[in-house]
């Protein structure tokens, strides 16, 4: 199995790297893009064939290490 | 006394806080490879600056799988004096050993240069030789040392005085209070904080580096009554 873990910082968390990113687009022109939020993105390649397990798995290593609860959030897709 | 100054792999104050503490201080010091597991009966442990393990995923993330910190984390728990400078400070925040978080300077660039912090608390090992509101002149060097803690975390280290340090201006003041400028924050620390300790105040994080203003020569002496504070504490221990 294989799965993503996407780590944005908590919306109550200032994003000066997305506000940068988002004053970037305005001066571009693209007004129509309201507000971007930068975040880390992972592949974890598992020995497991259990969807369950491989979300379980993720989320585990999400919570140790991959992102850090006082200031991350993160999302996981496994397929 | 001795001091434990830990080194990572991409530490590189490591040598500064060695040279303050045997060269100005005449005390000594032992490097501890963080692959060690003792901390070769130190009386005091300097987590120092630089960028561990490359601050691969985020500053401090892997440091705190070292084995070191085990030794570290029970050294600490004995009521050990620990204090983390820097990338020091960051290790110590996601160890677990302080609480919050560091986030990306607020202005996004690398901050090199002299700032001020107000000493706000001396009841630690970390300060007691200073004055209460003594204003210190030391230099930091960072990228991500914009100290985030939420709301509640806040509230609850403001009560109990873990806030050992705070960015002001040269005269003290707090940024953010009437007429005193935002840019003596340099990174946008929440309430301007530069240093805290932990809830038995054994363990210390600050973003400027007192070893690095331990000289005239280098361009200041303020950081010295850190380190001397934690001198006279393991004396008045004893």
């Amino acid at each position: 199995m294989r799965a993503r873990v996407f780590v944005t910082l908590k919306p109550s968390v200032f994003d000066p790297q997305g506000t940068t990113i988002a004053d970037a687009l305005h001066s571009l022109g693209y007004g129509a893009i309201r507000d971007v939020r930068q975040g880390k993105y992972f592949e974890l390649d598992l020995s497991t064939t259990e969807a369950a397990e491989a979300r379980a798995l993720a989320a585990e290593v999400a919570d140790k290490l991959l992102a850090n609860p006082v200031i991350e959030s993160y999302r996981i897709e496994v397929d | 006394m001795t001091f434990a100054v830990v080194v990572f792999p991409g530490s590189n104050c490591d040598e500064d806080a060695h040279h303050a503490v045997t060269d100005v201080l005449g005390e000594r010091a032992e490097y501890v490879w963080h692959k060690e597991t003792d901390l070769k009966g130190a009386d005091a442990v300097i987590l120092p600056g630089g960028f561990a393990h490359g601050d691969y995923l985020r500053t401090g993330a892997m440091a705190r799988f070292s084995p070191i910190m085990r030794a570290v984390r029970a050294f600490a728990d004995a009521g050990g004096p620990v204090i983390g400078i820097c990338n020091g400070f960051q290790i110590l925040l996601e160890a677990g050993l302080l609480p919050g978080a560091m986030l990306r300077n607020r202005g996004l660039k690398y901050r090199c240069e002299h700032v001020y912090v107000r000493v706000e608390q001396t009841d630690t090992p970390f300060t007691c030789s200073a004055r209460p509101g003594q204003v210190l002149r030391i230099p930091i060097g960072h990228g991500d040392g914009n100290y985030f803690a939420p709301p509640a975390v806040l509230q609850k280290i403001e009560a109990n005085r873990q806030v050992i340090l705070r960015y002001t201006d040269p005269d003290g003041r707090v940024p953010g209070a009437p007429g005193v400028d935002d840019k003596w924050n340099p990174n946008g620390s929440v309430n301007a904080i530069a240093g805290i300790c932990s809830e038995r105040r054994n363990v210390f994080g600050m973003m400027p580096h007192p070893e690095r203003a331990c000289e005239a020569l280098l361009g200041g002496t303020d950081g010295r009554v850190i380190l001397e504070s934690l001198v006279a504490a393991f004396a008045g221990a004893r």
